[in-house]
């Protein structure tokens, strides 16, 4: 009970000068707020079956592989530019026709979708993780699935993905954006 | 019984790609979300270590369903693993394989090579560099982009998001100057 009252303190809101980050909608209140549903958290269960799908799908298509990367940024492998270039086609084609068809959300919501502005971040950050993917072999979603498939040892990589990440959220006000 | 060897089999570009393409109507449709992986990340730091920095000052509980998606990913490679494994070692291109061979890197059974990427070689210097900066690489370089692959390269550029094309041309210049003139020097390390 204790607990639970200290979490629910209401902590002083900063908010940022400029949102540069597109996928965390909470930051995006006006948007948010008018047709967010607010569901108990179990609702959520259903993402822990959907990422599960998309776990199988990352392994079996070997897009976890380190060695399908290390071909991809060596141009020896269709492979990994197929797995890219079909998935992108296929989310073009749906999010197509669900602006085309009006297409509602399960709980009846209309689907809204994010338009990102663009930031030098996207350069200067996109050229750092492409470094890390050539290195590491994964990228984020990789990350957790080769983990799950028994290579622990992936869990210092992603403990280490989760400072970088911290370590720019601290210095985020002195980098170009 | 036949089913499962068959999925175990890998799958061909033509039906991975085309079902992580999914991934985007399906999120949408079951509750407007915008696909992408990378920012679990920053919840997890929201969530832990907020330490009064405004980039996690946010109600990451209402992002709750990012961390379910990466927990699925997870529990979705440990279920290939138990029950859709392919013990075969993955067939790749001899130009690379002979290329790994100078470095000492034969094993292909795994995911990761593990002459690389394990706990027996996390302390080298080789392991430290590579697991470790690389990890931070790839946390620091997909926030500061604002997202990774997902995000930007799958559901930023199925919306026609020129910021994400930006990025895709960014991951993927950037990935090609560290695997071809970089790695060559960690792997010798």
């Amino acid at each position: 009970m204790e607990t639970l009252k200290k979490t629910k303190d209401v902590k002083p809101r900063i908010f940022l000068s400029e949102n540069t980050d597109f996928e965390v909608r909470s930051l995006d209140a006006e948007s948010y707020n008018k047709s967010e549903l607010q569901h108990p958290f179990y609702y959520n269960v259903k993402y822990l079956f959907v990422g599960v799908f998309f776990g199988i799908v990352l392994v079996k298509s070997e897009v976890i592989s380190w060695f399908r990367i290390q071909e991809m940024f060596r141009l020896q492998s269709f492979h990994m530019y197929g797995v890219i270039g079909s998935a992108v086609i296929v989310g073009m084609l749906s999010v197509w026709l669900i602006k085309k068809y009006k297409v509602k959300s399960i709980y009846g919501e209309p689907i809204q979708f994010v338009s990102k502005r663009f930031n030098k971040g996207n350069i200067y950050g996109g050229l750092l993780f492409g470094f890390g993917w050539a290195i590491t072999g994964a990228c984020p979603g990789p990350l957790f699935a080769q983990i799950g498939t028994g290579a622990t040892v992936i869990s210092v990589t992603l403990l280490s993905a989760i400072f970088g990440t911290w370590v720019y959220g601290r210095i985020r006000p002195f980098l170009p954006h | 019984m036949k089913l499962i060897e068959w999925l175990s089999q890998p799958w061909p570009w033509y039906v991975g790609g085309p079902l992580i393409g999914l991934m985007v109507p399906v999120l949408l449709i079951l509750g407007n979300k915008t696909f992408g992986i990378s920012s679990s990340l920053r919840h997890i730091c929201a969530a832990c270590i907020p330490a009064k920095i405004p980039f996690f000052q946010y109600e990451w509980k209402r992002e709750l369903w990012n961390l379910f998606l990466v927990t699925g990913v997870l529990l979705g490679g440990v279920a290939v693993a138990l029950f859709l494994h392919d013990p075969a070692p993955v067939k790749v291109n001899p130009h690379l394989a002979a290329e790994l061979q100078q470095y000492g890197i034969t094993n292909y059974d795994g995911t990761v090579p593990i002459q690389l990427f394990s706990w027996h070689n996390l302390l080298t210097t080789r392991g430290l560099v590579m697991t470790i900066g690389g990890g931070f690489l790839v946390g620091f370089g997909t926030r500061y982009a604002g997202g990774c692959t997902s995000g930007h390269s799958i559901m930023g550029l199925a919306n026609l998001q020129m910021p994400s094309l930006i990025a895709t041309v960014s991951f993927m210049a950037g990935g090609f100057i560290v695997a071809n003139l970089v790695l060559p020097w960690i792997l010798k390390l």
